[in-house]
């Protein structure tokens, strides 16, 4: 349900106001110097000429059933799911997102479980040691990864690491033909986009732990002479939990749909450069696959982090 | 019984020690605005078997103390804003302040527990009752969870929890306000501790939830012969409880004595002003209320003299004004029966009997 409406905006949002702002996609599709009747035949083989309403049902026909374009005598079926074909290469979309998405994938699924490991432990500690100089470090360095672009840190690693010391080779392989250089190529952008999100999943956790400590029910635990270290990993950890899922569930699904400037910065094929690249050529179907399966990412995302809310705390739960 | 008759200043050196014996207790806490003196200078005694209940207003000390018994202000702190405590505190012949704090941490929830206040924030939302029972048995018993699910199951049904064997798979939201204490109180007697410290434990509840839970109270101490600690800012939640009664008033004992003495003969102008302000109904319903005027005293800027002294309406009885520059000590002035107040015990008596009881 949900998805079907990101779906109808998008394709408002670059179907309808583009035609508002006076920019023909046949135009787009066909380049600058073309002739009128090439453009009428462009626009009769994409069904541009058809009513918005006639077009939207056919971008959701080609998604799940498939569709032809059809100019005259000569038709191109495009099976399902179809996202059409891109205005620069004429190759098919739906291609191009899949050989994007892994990457996109090994780079998201590797920095969370970076950022998500350095992020909470940092904020534990400097929570537990408010005021010492753990946690003003903490903090320090915290501050520092939320305020530093990731085209600065990114291009300072890739100085470094990879042209100066030569440690890395950053040309992506994909996991399948090469793990090793799967990993080796993607050592530096992990680092680098989990140092953004540790940051803030420090500062978040930290927060969250020093209200979770003031709580009734932590000096309850006290009280049972549990041990410190068990009070705060089954007792005040089981609530922090909660808070970071929320963020969690918004940050994966946003980067799913593209870490557009790490993605840029290490030169990967993933979602996010392919967005920039359709972006820049005008390239609408690909923009509109991108911004689709983005929005999926962010649905599902979502969706988890609802049901995983009902796993972690029972009041969620439904009776 | 309740052993109070030492002299408070000097406490008798290898005399038999009380099941409990709080000495000189001082919990301060160093704050941005200056050192907060919650409790300064408390002592007590409390046998087992025998029940204390200590009473007075918001920030008065009272829920400070019994913390501090069980050692909660300095578990898991550190660093500056670390509770400064000072005196002694003996527990069935060990002294808990000097003590190492594992030592104490062991003693917790075990030989001493305690029931909190508002049992909805003080069960961790997230855990089942019976899976926070049975962690209190299993930290101090090394049984397997089906041993602990069992005794979790006995406990409830002993506070009267319909149905234990369903109940203890449910979590503290599921439960109602009174059930929730119950439970709360099963957890604290999860391991028969000897002193129970039970700190406002019906002041989240409705009146006939009260009465039941304080019943309960009663019969679980008679039942397992433990020194029961009751902290209360209602006197009528101890005035069938209690064995002694302790005043508290800006962190200090004003007046301490057997309960029927502290209730029907007080000596100290604060306590005439919590029976003022306490409704009941075993007296005619002739006057309003007498609420106690002004509001309690800073802990960081203590009045000098009397702490009492801004609020007593017998602040200019003694002559000279000795009640603002002069602390009057605990003196005897009864049978086990102690008061602060700079007054004349004469005269004290003579406005209680003519001008205080009459009202009531």
């Amino acid at each position: 349900m949900m998805l079907l409406v990101v779906m109808l905006t998008t394709f408002a949002i670059f179907f309808v106001i583009p035609k508002w702002a006076g920019t023909d996609p046949a135009l787009l599709f066909v380049g600058k110097q073309a002739d009128p009747a090439a453009i009428e035949g462009i626009r009769e083989k994409l069904g541009l000429g058809d009513p918005v309403l006639l077009q939207f049902w056919h971008f959701v026909e080609g998604i799940f059933v498939g569709r032809d374009y059809s100019s005259g005598p000569d038709v191109i079926h495009c099976s399902a799911p179809c996202f059409g074909y891109s205005f620069r290469t004429e190759q098919a979309v739906w291609p191009q997102l899949t050989e994007a998405m892994p990457v996109t994938l090994s780079l998201a699924a590797g920095a969370c479980l970076l950022w998500l490991i350095g992020g909470i432990s940092a904020g534990v500690v400097s929570a537990l040691r408010r005021g010492t100089i753990w946690d003003r470090a903490a903090m320090t360095v915290a501050l520092a990864g939320v305020s530093l672009p990731i085209y600065f840190t990114g291009l300072l690693s890739l100085a470094v690491f990879s042209y100066q010391l030569d440690w890395v080779n950053v040309d992506y392989q994909p996991l399948t033909s090469d793990p090793g250089k799967w990993l080796e190529s993607l050592v530096l952008p992990w680092v680098t986009l989990a140092f953004l999100y540790a940051a803030m999943y420090a500062r978040l956790t930290r927060a969250t732990m020093l209200e979770i400590m003031g709580e009734d029910y932590i000096r309850t635990a006290r009280a049972k002479g549990l041990k410190e270290r068990v009070v705060i990993s089954r007792h005040a950890m089981r609530s922090t939990w909660t808070p970071i899922l929320t963020l969690l569930g918004l940050d994966l699904g946003a980067l799913l749909g593209g870490a557009v400037l790490t993605e840029s910065t290490y030169n990967l094929p993933g979602l996010g450069r392919l967005a920039v690249n359709a972006i820049n050529e005008k390239d609408l179907p690909v923009i509109l696959g991108v911004t689709l399966i983005a929005a999926m990412f962010i649905v599902v995302a979502n969706l988890l982090v609802d049901l995983l809310y009902a796993v972690i705390d029972p009041r969620v739960r439904l009776g | 019984m309740t052993d109070l008759n030492q002299p408070v200043a000097t406490p008798g050196e290898g005399a038999p020690r009380a099941f409990l014996d709080v000495r000189d207790l001082r919990v301060h806490f160093p704050t941005d605005d200056g050192l907060v003196k919650s409790v300064d200078g408390l002592s007590f005694q409390l046998e087992k078997g025998k029940t204390l209940g200590i009473v007075g207003e918001s920030g008065s000390g009272k829920s400070v103390t019994s913390l501090g018994i069980l050692g909660l202000h300095t578990a898991g702190q550190y660093g500056r804003r670390k509770a400064q405590i000072s005196g002694e505190i003996w527990l069935d012949g060990k002294e808990l302040l000097s003590a190492d704090p594992d030592e104490v941490r062991k003693l917790r929830g075990r030989e001493m527990a305690m029931i909190f206040q508002d049992p909805l924030s003080a069960l961790h939302p997230y855990y089942t009752i019976g899976k926070q029972i049975m962690e209190a048995y299993r930290v101090h018993h090394d049984v397997t969870k089906k041993v602990a699910r069992t005794r979790a199951i006995e406990l409830l049904d002993r506070v009267g929890v319909p149905q234990p064997d369903k109940r203890v798979d449910a979590y503290p939201h599921e439960f109602s306000g009174g059930m929730r204490q119950r439970a709360m109180i099963a957890m604290a007697l999860v391991n028969n501790p000897e002193l129970l410290i039970a700190d406002e434990p019906t002041t989240a509840l409705d009146v006939t939830v009260q009465a039941q839970i304080l019943d309960l109270i009663r019969d679980l101490q008679k039942e397992f012969g433990s020194a029961v600690i009751i902290i209360t800012h209602d006197l009528g939640v101890v005035a069938e409880l209690a064995d002694d009664l302790l005043v508290m008033y800006g962190g200090r004992c004003v007046e301490r004595g057997p309960a029927e003495k502290v209730f029907y003969q007080p000596q100290h102008p604060y306590t005439w002003g919590l029976l003022g302000s306490m409704p009941r109904i075993d007296r005619e319903q002739t006057e309003r209320l007498i609420p106690v005027k002004g509001s309690p005293p800073s802990l960081i800027n203590i009045p000098s003299g009397c702490a009492f002294n801004p609020r007593c309406p017998y602040a200019d009885v003694p002559k000279g004004g000795v009640t603002r520059t002069e602390r009057p000590e605990l003196s005897l002035v009864g049978d086990r029966h102690y008061s602060a107040c700079h007054m004349a015990q004469e005269e004290r008596t003579r406005i209680w009997t003519e001008e205080i009881a009459p009202k009531l």
